[in-house]
């Protein structure tokens, strides 16, 4: 059987990617997905914790973050098409008209 | 596992929540329903939906019991919780209505995402279980995210809600990663028992104890991030000062109400005996005492040199997140947790009637294209508008923390309790930081009433906002002069569980 | 007298102290003041090395360790046994260093007060020369060598910012400056990862970085010798005692007794005794003793306690890595010892994926340190930086590169005997690095025109006779050719300077004067280098004082006798002579090769005389040059003085034809003596008559050599040529040495292209796919601005002016600071969110780490 740490490692650098992921890529949708990412490798420390301990409180809490996730992405998406139609663009670094 | 029986699930306790989650889904058909002239009425079935959860509130206050398997508490503080969040549900709904027509964006949805950010905030006032944090947190932060991006075709109010959405959601992933490692440590997310596995893992000497510090540090930045402290702060400016004001003056304390909820009853319920070698004393408090001064410095000191009365209130809307951050780091101490749990509380409510109306002025003097925010617009306002002027004079003291106002309750429960948990250096901090913040609430006064120049005529001052003032105006001077109006509700407060050290 | 020894903080503090007067307020100062407060923080730096001195002259040259009290142990990590103090050691190695550091540092001081007049800079260059000072010393006290590392990068630090001082001259002189700091900088990194490999292997090893340990006896043998009553008699003069030592004798009886008696070990005396340290002779002991035998107290000699006279009582995790190492070494095959903490040490030491024994450890330790030593102290592979660094300001080139912080390598190896004592091979291969570095340098210095590069070379190749002396086990000779050698380098460095100085001077005349009687003279153009040998000549008249103190430095350089290089050139030759022939070993054959490069030494300081300062002036600038300010001379003078004394600080035995009763003033052997209390291996050796003879004669017939060549005018001939460029017979020598051997172009084919092309590769591809300008210009230059002007605000505004203008400017000043740190990108606001998250965590963590 795998080792529980193996997957809490796995996790690990998964979120660590998708963190990484927010600082750097500049592309809105890109930087969403990168979020996503950061949820999802959480699930899998989530999931794997559940085997570990044999109980379900993982899985469910897994399934509340997707809901959520979903939920995110659908607000997300919004505001993407809306300041695509205001600025023609989704480049975040775009977005500085307030500062100081 | 046994499946509960519908009595079990105790859903009477949940009701106020309940209620106004389930009532916003009504909002929506409401809204779609009624006919295009009559769509204003939108608004007052939501002030009423706000109220009849007020009253179930009191209705259920001082009990003390779980519900939903345990998912859920309802006890003093939340009840205190839940009605100061209702409170400001209720005045943001008063500054809304005209405010969205005059912009052209009323639209009846607002209310429907309002009274679902309020619920959010509720439930994480009555969260005793991670997952429930972490629904609760989105649903209190997903309608934010949409209603500071509710001015359509404005490039600042989408830019406010583009930053304030991809900051949101990389801070809860910390936190959902956060609570999976705690999970992972524990075997539960239920707070009690969690408190009651630590004991265990650190008798074991396992690797687990680094799950469950990382875990709780990792929580302490998802819900840091969400109150605004130093240094998950940054996104506050520029999100404050593109949001609609309305929005923003709910943001600034709805908030912060559900984030220092869910703070505090994480730290104080579940992880309150983290143990740090062999003595025992929470590891976070450390940490919590060093954000809070970080907090109190940058944002007294970065306040001041804001030109823009919105992101000025923003800043010193981090700074009063300093101050709460105090209590926190005071409820550390089990000796104190529970004054410093009340002085918190106090301190919210006594924020949130002086703020809410001192973004209510901002609001009243804002012209309908969203300029006329900057510090130089309230010269003169005296004179044009010499109550408006005399009731934001009240609300900056109250800020700055002068007696006989909410803000000085707020803070000297606030100190009293950092005093009393030993935190001397931190409330020297507090102390120095409120004479500094004198310097940038005491401007506007300066503006206001000695400054030379034509007054602003105040256009959003209608009726309406004007009644939020007045409600904000009294409530910031009853606390002010009878603090035991607060301190009554607030004594039954109590956080720690049962389980002892 | 112990508490003598507390005053050692006050050696790093005090220039550290002007450091940040002249750093911070600098700006604000005159010149006057600047220097004023730099050379008062130099001066007193040497006073409180007088009174250390004062301090191992009364306590018998026992070391002190001296911990700073504020600062309460330094680096300690309990959960995994790391312990690094901060402790100063006074002893005999480290007081010498200090001694010629503080007082070259003080006469560069007075001297730059006179030399940078005008630089717009001026405070921030005594600053930097201040927090060189404090470095340097923290580098030569420190007992362990974390602190000796942080000295050496600090000493590298600050020879970057002035060697790259004057980055902004015009005309490019400002980029190459720059360059050639990079490039000292680069070539010292490569020898800093030897020196942290050398660390990192030391601490895997012995797990501690001490010295020795405060409670150790550094050299037994001396110790015993202290115990039986005749310590001075027997190893020699030591003259600080020789007066007391006729009274002393019977008083020091008793004091003998208790160290046999603890020899033989007396359980309970050994307890009693154990808190009355070995260091501690002002005891009641001492006094006891003296009374006893009815003797007057104010004769006072009564001879130290000791305690322990070897460390045989001590565990072995009590030990300094020194006394582990020869532990460690004089372990049988499968031997192990107690280490004192239940565990147990053996020969083979465990690097967890394989095991390494002692012996191959202490050899990879001293390879390493050696190539610390080779950056530090230019050495063969990585000399290279250090002719390019004279660029910097002459006063640096005198101080830095000349006389102390170069010297650094050779300190710790002589540090270090103990080990290179165990390690043959490396031995060898110091030796090696050092024979060829002096041979090569030497013949490098014989083909320059410019007055520094000249100097630099030679500094190379004399920096390679003391590594050379180190690999031969001549650690003595090494410390004593350096101390003379930081006078007579010192000297001839801030001669240099003069000189420049002068015809700069004389050229900034006559280019007036031309300009004034014919209008534009385009051949005195930007062109003109005052560096330049070739530009000067017939300086004799023009600045006498410079030439007959440079003429001194160059008599001792070359090693004449009596000049003080005579005795130290002389002491590493008979060394390593004795070596060779008596011991037999290679390294001591290898070294007789320095007897070529004393030889070239004399030939091209003498070529340096004919072409400055004999002949006739070869341009108009030569010709108007005029003697420098007095605060430039005076140094000179006293450098002069020392550089013909300093070599009677070490007068060998058996001196015969060259004596002169000069060891009856001075003593015999008086620095061997007084280093041997702190260099385990310090052996004392006999005068060679023969080495001597040979030295002398061929550095006398180099000089004559170089006379014939160059004497009489002929210097440089009408078309601007050597004379040995100019016959065709020794053209093809001269233009390899002229070309320095061209190290700087095998090394830009070997290292320096492959590894600007990695970088472009890097730079094109790596960088701007991955990290794009604009998280550079937003994070890092906003970041960096903003930082840079938080920290620039205070000086130039809140902190001067804060006073008058009360606190709510500084205030707005802070709020406004901190205000630019909102840059107004989401990816800012990430990344300092990420921060945050780090910075939470780790908070979190520590306690729990730490319980």
């Amino acid at each position: 059987m795998v080792p529980t740490e193996a997957y809490i490692i796995l996790s690990m650098v998964l979120f660590a990617m998708g963190a990484m992921g927010v600082l750097l890529r500049r592309n809105a949708i890109v930087v969403f997905m990168s979020v996503e990412l950061m949820l999802n490798s959480a699930n899998i420390a989530l999931v794997a914790f559940s085997r570990h301990w044999n109980q379900a409180d993982g899985h469910l809490f897994t399934f509340f973050v997707i809901t959520v996730a979903a939920a995110e992405v659908a607000v997300g998406l919004a505001l993407i098409v809306a300041i695509f139609r205001t600025k023609q663009s989704i480049n975040i670094d775009e977005l500085h008209l307030m500062e100081g | 596992m046994d499946i509960p029986s519908f009595a079990d699930l105790n859903l009477g306790v949940t009701l106020p929540a309940v209620f106004l989650a389930l009532g916003t889904t009504v909002l929506l058909l409401i809204d779609a329903f009624l006919p295009k002239e009559r769509r204003h009425l939108t608004a007052w079935f939501a002030l009423a939906g706000v109220l009849v959860s007020f009253v179930l509130t009191l209705f259920n206050f001082g009990s003390s019991e779980t519900a939903l398997a345990g998912m859920f508490v309802a006890d003093s503080f939340t009840g205190f919780m839940n009605l100061v969040a209702l409170t400001a549900a209720a005045i943001t709904i008063l500054l809304s209505i005209d405010y969205l027509k005059r912009t052209g964006n009323a639209r009846g949805e607002f209310y429907s995402l309002l009274l679902l950010s309020t619920a959010g905030a509720m439930f994480m006032a009555s969260a005793n279980d991670l997952i429930v944090v972490f629904v609760a947190l989105e649903l209190l932060s997903i309608p934010l995210y949409i209603m500071a991006a509710f001015r359509l075709n404005n490039a600042k109010s989408e830019e406010s809600g583009m930053k304030y959405f991809i900051l949101g959601a990389f801070s809860s992933a910390f936190l959902v990663y956060g609570s999976a490692l705690i999970y992972g440590a524990t075997g539960t997310t239920n707070l009690q028992e969690i408190l009651a596995s630590i004991g265990g893992i650190v008798e074991a000497g396992s690797s687990a104890i680094f799950y469950l510090v990382i875990g709780a540090a990792l929580i302490v930045v998802g819900l840091g991030f969400k109150v605004a402290v130093v240094p998950f702060h940054m996104w506050t400016p520029d999100v404050y000062e593109g949001a609609p004001t309305p929005v923003t003056a709910f943001m600034s304390v709805g908030a912060k109400i559900g984030g220092f909820a869910a703070l505090l009853r994480v730290l104080v319920t579940a992880l309150p005996f983290l143990v740090a070698g062999q003595t025992v004393e929470p590891v976070w408090q450390n940490t919590i005492m060093i954000v809070a001064a970080l907090t109190l410095i940058v944002g007294n000191f970065v306040a001041i040199s804001q030109s823009n009365i919105k992101r000025m209130l923003a800043y010193s809307s981090i700074a009063h997140a300093g101050y709460i951050m105090m209590a926190v780091a005071a409820a550390a101490n089990p000796f104190t947790a529970d004054f410093a749990a009340r002085s918190a509380l106090i301190y919210l409510l006594a924020y949130t009637f002086t703020n809410l109306g001192a973004f209510a002025i901002a609001l009243a003097i804002e012209k309908d294209d969203g300029s006329g925010t900057d510090i130089k617009d309230f010269v003169g306002l005296a004179r044009s508008k010499p109550v408006l002027a005399a009731a934001m004079a009240v609300f900056m003291f109250s800020l700055t923390g002068i007696p006989l106002t909410a803000g000085f309750t707020g803070k000297w429960f606030v100190f009293q309790a950092t005093m009393q948990a030993g935190l001397v250096p931190l409330a020297v901090i507090g102390v120095l930081t409120s004479v500094v913040s004198a310097f940038y609430y005491v401007r506007i006064i300066v503006n206001m009433y000695l400054s030379d120049g034509e007054g602003d005529e105040a256009a959003g001052a209608t009726p309406l906002v004007n009644w939020a003032v007045y409600i904000s105006f009294a409530g910031t001077l009853l606390l002010g002069v009878f603090p035991i109006l607060a301190t009554n509700l607030t004594e039954t407060v109590t956080l720690l569980a049962s389980v002892a050290p | 007298m112990q508490s003598l020894a507390l005053i050692a903080p006050l050696i790093i503090l005090l220039p550290s102290l002007g450091t940040i007067i002249n750093f911070f307020w600098g700006p604000k100062l005159n010149e006057r003041f600047s220097s004023l407060i730099g050379i008062t923080a130099s001066a007193s730096t040497f006073v409180v090395w007088l009174v250390l001195f004062s301090y191992l002259n009364g306590n018998y040259y026992q070391p002190a360790i001296v911990d700073l009290p504020i600062l309460d142990g330094w680096i300690r990590i309990p959960s995994v046994g790391l312990e690094i103090p901060w402790q100063q050691r006074i002893d005999t190695l480290s007081v010498t260093m200090m001694g010629f550091v503080t007082f070259v540092g003080t006469l560069i001081h007075i001297y730059a007060s006179g030399y940078m007049h005008g630089d717009p800079r001026y405070a921030r260059f005594f600053a930097y020369l201040n927090m060189f000072l404090a470095f340097m010393l923290i580098l030569v006290s420190g007992n362990n060598l974390l602190m000796l590392f942080v000295g050496w990068e600090g000493v590298g630090l600050c020879s970057y910012l002035l060697v790259g001082f004057w980055f902004d001259k015009k005309h490019g002189v400002g980029l190459k400056n720059s360059n050639a700091a990079r490039k000292a900088f680069v070539a010292n990194r490569i020898g800093d990862f030897g020196m942290l490999m050398a660390i990192f292997l030391a601490f895997w090893t012995f797990g501690t970085l001490d010295l020795y340990k405060p409670t150790e006896v550094t050299n037994p043998h001396m110790m015993e010798a202290l115990a039986s009553g005749g310590g001075h008699g027997e190893e020699g003069a030591a003259p600080a005692n020789g007066a007391a030592e006729e009274g002393g004798h019977g008083e020091e009886a008793p004091a003998g007794e208790e160290g046999a008696g603890d020899h033989t070990g007396s359980a309970a005396q050994l307890v009693s005794l154990a808190s009355d340290l070995p260091i501690d002779q002002e005891g009641d002991h001492g006094e006891a003793a003296a009374e006893d035998h009815g003797e007057s107290a104010s004769e006072g000699h009564a001879g130290p306690v000791i305690a322990y006279t070897d460390n045989t009582h001590l565990t072995f995790s009590q030990l300094g890595i020194f006394a582990q190492a020869e532990r460690l070494a004089q372990l049988g095959e499968g031997e192990t010892l107690e280490r004192g903490d239940g565990t147990t040490a053996g020969r083979m030491i465990n690097f967890g994926a394989f095991e390494l024994d002692i012996d191959t450890v202490i050899t990879l330790i001293t390879l390493f340190m050696l190539l610390g030593a080779t950056g530090k102290s230019a050495q063969i592979p990585l000399f290279v930086w250090l002719p390019d660094a004279m660029a910097g300001p002459t006063p640096v080139s005198a101080l830095i590169h000349a006389a102390t912080m170069v010297t650094a390598g050779v300190y710790m190896m002589v540090r270090a005997n103990s080990l290179f004592h165990l390690a043959e091979f490396s031995s060898l291969v110091v030796t090696i690095i050092g024979v060829l570095t002096a041979l090569s340098a030497g013949y490098v210095a014989m083909g320059q025109f410019d007055i520094k590069k000249v100097l630099a070379y030679s500094t190379v190749s004399q920096l390679g006779f003391m590594v050379a002396a180190v690999g031969v086990g001549a650690y003595g000779a090494a410390m004593f050719h350096m101390i003379t050698h930081a006078f007579f380098k010192a000297l001839l460095f801030l001669g240099s300077g003069s000189v420049i100085h002068g015809v700069e001077h004389g050229h900034h005349h006559a280019h007036e004067h031309k300009h004034d009687d014919h209008g534009h003279d385009e051949h005195h153009a930007e062109t003109f280098d005052p560096q330049d040998m070739r530009n000067m000549g017939g300086l004799r008249r023009k600045m006498p004082i410079t030439y007959a103190t440079y003429l001194i430095g160059t008599l001792a350089l070359a090693g004449l006798y009596p000049f003080a290089g005579f005795w130290s050139k002389d002491e590493i030759l008979a060394d390593s002579w004795v070596a060779a022939i008596q011991d037999g070993k290679f390294a001591g054959f290898v070294a007789l090769g320095l007897f070529v490069a004393a030889a070239l030494t004399a030939f091209y300081m003498w070529r340096q005389i004919e072409m400055v300062f004999h002949g006739s002036p070869r341009t108009e600038a030569a010709e108007q040059a005029s003697e420098s300010v007095w605060s430039m001379t005076v140094p000179l003078v006293i450098l002069a003085v020392l550089s013909l004394l300093g070599g009677f600080l070490n007068i060998p035995s058996g001196i015969g034809l060259f004596s002169f009763g000069l060891q009856g003033v001075f003593g015999e052997h008086t620095l061997s003596t007084w280093l041997e209390y702190s260099v385990v291996h310090l052996h004392v050796g006999a005068f060679q008559p023969l080495i001597a003879i040979v030295s002398l004669v061929l550095a006398v017939a180099a000089i004559i050599l170089a006379n014939r060549i160059y004497g009489s005018n002929k210097a440089i001939n009408s078309e601007g040529l050597d004379p040995l460029e100019a016959n065709p017979a020794s053209r093809p020598i001269f233009a390899l040495s002229n070309a320095r051997l061209y190290w700087d172009e095998i090394y830009g084919r070997l290292f320096i292209t492959p590894f600007n092309r990695t970088a472009a590769f890097l730079a094109n591809v790596v960088d701007m796919a991955f990290l794009h300008d604009y998280f550079h210009d937003s994070v890092i230059t906003k970041g960096f601005n903003g930082i840079g002007r938080l920290l620039s605000h205070p000086i130039d505004l809140g902190i001067i002016d804060g006073a008058v203008n009360g606190i709510g400017r500084l205030t707005r000043w802070i709020s406004g600071g901190l205000r630019r740190t909102q840059a107004g990108y989401v990816r800012v606001y990430a990344v300092a969110l990420l921060i945050g998250v780090v910075a939470v965590i780790v908070f979190m963590l520590l306690p729990v780490l730490q319980g």
